[in-house]
């Protein structure tokens, strides 16, 4: 048996970050790998699309009925769905109470204590929230958790100062334990010379663009019926494109301590690709009343 | 051990800050001095009230022991919930004396311990609905109690959970106060903080809730503020001044009410012991209801007097007279006292080290006794604090800030003082050293100590201390033979 190879998916908000692992882990099931999604947010939508379900009973909804987490029994928070998947989501409050951070935290300790982990797996992948917004947040990157982080971007300014951020997180968690980059994701959004763009940003952070994810409403049509492509449409062209993503994550052996960029540094190259325009200092702090003068 | 001069005092200081790394000696540097009655403003001799170093041993406590341990806890007919974990409730239950009339558990909640026993779930969805829920079974479980606080313990802080509103939703739901209290722990530096949020929460929820409302007051109306009753010490004060012709509206917060606390906007004067713990709120219904007021000392003869006079200087002559009749009164009860024990502990030396205000407050009584403070100083004092205390203590003595365990133990071990007047953490360390130790938060579950019955209490404890023959026997027989022969070969 191969070594259980742990993975965490992170990147801005809204980039496409739950859609994108559940269409990689459905290609990677279907080319006979064990796999296990931990839903690391909230909102627990990150199985719908392998259980065909609006959103999963999750770890912690589960603990607060029953008492406390030692309440549970592995088999209560585990669900299995498309091509022998296993499913479980953290869960946590509603926003606005509580700490969704400290829900991570005790929904994954619960895994690891309750064996969740077990030996058949060939891969644990993580789905986490948009923004690391707390310790609880970096839970799935701390020792003896996810090795590979995959950062899921695209040719948009937020997108890749969250990606370079994001890196900034690694490094601090990579000096004092195994966590690696293992690469980007370019999710498109179909904006001018991305490919060639997300390439340059991942060579400045010292990785590789390891998939070019073109944008197809095959993805949006499989999701309405809450399925991945793979599943909904499987002889579409974006299957393709997923299966291909799996099987160069399988291969991948590129896993580094990340070299993340200045501000300035990132500015430039968005620059570069005329993304973003040169400041024009005279303006700063100047009113429409101050400039028509 | 002869008095110190300044420069001996100064060495002192240089010496046992010797030990330290370069940096924790410069800033422990800055809250170590000589006194010099000549200086006004402490803040040219010393620091205070910044957060203490790691690996000190420092004996502060946090903003949720200021407010819930001291402000809020004693207030006898309200429930407070320690809300958040078990632990700080459980564990600062009924930890200080703070004696109260009633029947607990019915009409008084004193000594019980009310949490909201937060688990991991409360954490991670947050704590509100428990905790209406749990003010929802007080009201039932408990109908004759007259309000309730809220006591913010660290992860309410953390989580942000809203108990302003469950407070208020509540408070209209069962018809009596509710207040919401943010003393979590991690706030400030020391349990300092927690006093001030908790005076700020009685400013915004309770003080202005019967104004306008009718009261019948007389001229004499007075509140005593910052007394915590510790072993019956408000009522030793509160009787003195009734004989003066007083009439005491309030006492906060020893055997006190929420109803007290609501009428004291409507007294003449307060009268503030605790300064360190309630001048927030003395200052503030200075500003908004004109009511000044004045501290006072209610330890020893000396203090006593002094502070009776200022008191009636405030009022008629009716009470000027009665108050001189008071003094003249008990003035042989005091002289028979310090006819017993004055030749007993004249010329005995002590250090303090010690909360709120005893570090300069209690200097009177030994004074009274004929002993002397060479040494004081405050876990979680203010510079007020230390401009008060200047003036108190004689020239050159010591005066340490949040002190370290090993500083006090240095200086201990170089002053040699008869008596140490400080804390449980303190006491079995010097009893061990030979040194004998009076509690001076607890009154080593003694008292009470303020007003003349206190001073009749603190002398023979003080004497008790000083004269017990177990400290002349802490060497065992056999290494007193030792002692001895290593004496004959010399």
């Amino acid at each position: 048996m191969a070594k259980l190879r742990q993975c965490a998916i992170y990147g801005k908000g809204g980039i496409g970050k739950s859609t994108t692992t559940q269409n990689l882990v459905a290609a990677l099931a279907e080319s006979g790998k064990k796999v296990m999604i931990v839903g690391c947010d909230p909102k627990a939508d990150s199985t719908r699309l392998i259980l065909h379900s609006k959103a999963q009973t999750t770890v912690m909804h589960l603990a607060a009925e029953a008492g406390s987490v030692e309440d549970l029994e592995l088999e209560d928070v585990l669900s299995v769905g498309f091509g022998g998947i296993k499913c479980v989501e953290s869960g946590g409050p509603e926003p606005g109470v509580g700490c969704a951070g400290r829900g991570v935290i005790t929904a994954i300790n619960f895994l690891e204590e309750e064996g969740a982990y077990d030996e058949d797996l060939d891969f644990v992948f993580y789905d986490v929230l948009g923004d690391v917004v707390c310790g609880g947040f970096a839970m799935p990157i701390r020792e003896n958790k996810a090795q590979e982080i995959y950062i899921v971007c695209s040719g948009e300014m937020m997108a890749m100062y969250a990606a370079n951020n994001i890196s900034k997180g690694i490094v601090k968690y990579a000096n004092s334990g195994g966590v690696r980059l293992a690469g980007l994701i370019c999710n498109s959004r179909n904006t001018d010379r991305e490919d060639e763009l997300i390439m340059a940003l991942a060579s400045r952070l010292g990785t590789t663009m390891i998939h070019f994810v073109p944008r197809d409403n095959a993805v949006q049509h499989a999701e309405i019926r809450r399925m991945t492509v793979i599943e909904y449409d499987p002889k579409h062209k974006q299957a393709d494109e997923y299966r291909q993503l799996a099987a160069k994550i399988v291969a991948n052996t590129n896993f580094v301590i990340p070299t993340p960029i200045e501000m300035e540094e990132l500015e430039d190259l968005l620059m570069e690709f005329g993304i973003m325009e040169a400041e024009d200092e005279s303006i700063v702090g100047k009113t429409a009343a101050d400039l028509a003068a | 051990m002869t008095t110190l001069s300044r420069e001996e005092t100064d060495a002192l200081i240089a010496e046992v800050l010797e030990v330290y790394p370069e940096k924790a000696k410069k800033d422990r540097a800055k809250h170590l001095a000589s006194n010099d009655v000549s200086v006004e403003q402490s803040k040219k001799c010393i620091t205070s009230n910044r957060k203490s170093l790691p690996g000190v041993m420092t004996i502060r406590g946090c903003a949720y022991a200021g407010s819930k341990g001291v402000v809020w806890g004693p207030i006898k007919d309200m429930i407070h919930i320690s809300h958040g974990p078990v632990g700080c409730g459980q564990y600062s239950r009924a930890g200080r004396r703070n004696y109260y009339v009633g029947t607990t558990g019915v009409d008084t909640f004193g000594t019980m311990n009310f949490t909201s026993d937060f688990q991991e779930k409360d954490i991670v969805f947050g704590g509100d609905k428990k905790l209406a829920k749990l003010i929802e079974e007080v009201e039932q479980l408990f109908p004759l109690h007259k309000g309730i606080s809220v006591q913010s313990e660290c992860p309410i802080g953390l989580i942000g959970d809203d108990i302003e509103s469950v407070s208020k939703k509540g408070s209209a739901a069962i018809g009596k106060p509710i207040v919401p209290v943010r003393c979590e722990g991690f706030r400030g530096v020391s349990q300092s903080l927690g006093h001030h949020i908790a005076n700020d929460a009685i400013r915004d929820w309770v003080l202005d809730k019967r104004d306008g409302q009718p009261y019948e007051s007389t001229p004499y109306d007075v509140a005593i503020i910052g007394d915590y009753n510790i072993g019956g010490d408000a009522w030793a004060t509160r009787i003195l001044l009734e004989e003066m012709g007083l009439r005491v509206v309030a006492q906060w917060s020893g055997d006190g009410t929420i109803a007290e606390m609501m009428n004291t906007p409507k007294v003449k004067l307060n009268l503030l012991h605790c300064y360190r713990s309630m001048n927030y709120i003395s200052r503030h219904m200075e500003e908004k209801y004109g009511i000044p007021y004045l501290e006072y000392n209610f330890f020893g003869p000396t203090k006593i007097v002094e502070s009776c006079r200022k008191i009636a200087a405030f009022f008629d002559d009716t009470v000027k007279a009665k108050t001189e009749a008071m003094i003249a009164r008990y003035q042989p009860m005091m002289d028979e006292i310090i006819a017993k024990y004055k030749p007993r502990l004249e010329g005995k030396k002590v250090m303090l080290y010690v909360g709120g205000l005893r570090p300069r407050h209690v200097i009177g009584a030994y004074e009274d006794l004929g002993m002397e403070v060479i040494g004081t100083g405050y876990e979680f004092g203010h510079n007020d604090d230390y401009d008060r205390t200047i003036k108190e203590m004689g020239d050159a003595t010591l005066l340490y800030d949040d002190v370290t365990g090993f500083e006090l133990e240095e200086f201990v071990k170089r002053l040699k003082p008869d008596m140490v007047g400080s804390g449980i953490k303190e006491k079995y360390i010097f009893q061990k050293m030979g040194i004998p130790l009076r509690q001076m938060h607890s009154w080593d579950y003694s008292g009470p100590y303020h007003g003349y019955d206190g001073f009749a209490i603190f002398a023979r404890d003080m004497d008790i201390a000083l004269s017990n023959p177990t400290f002349k026997n802490l060497v065992p027989p056999w290494k007193k033979v030792e002692a001895e022969d290593v004496k004959k070969a010399a």
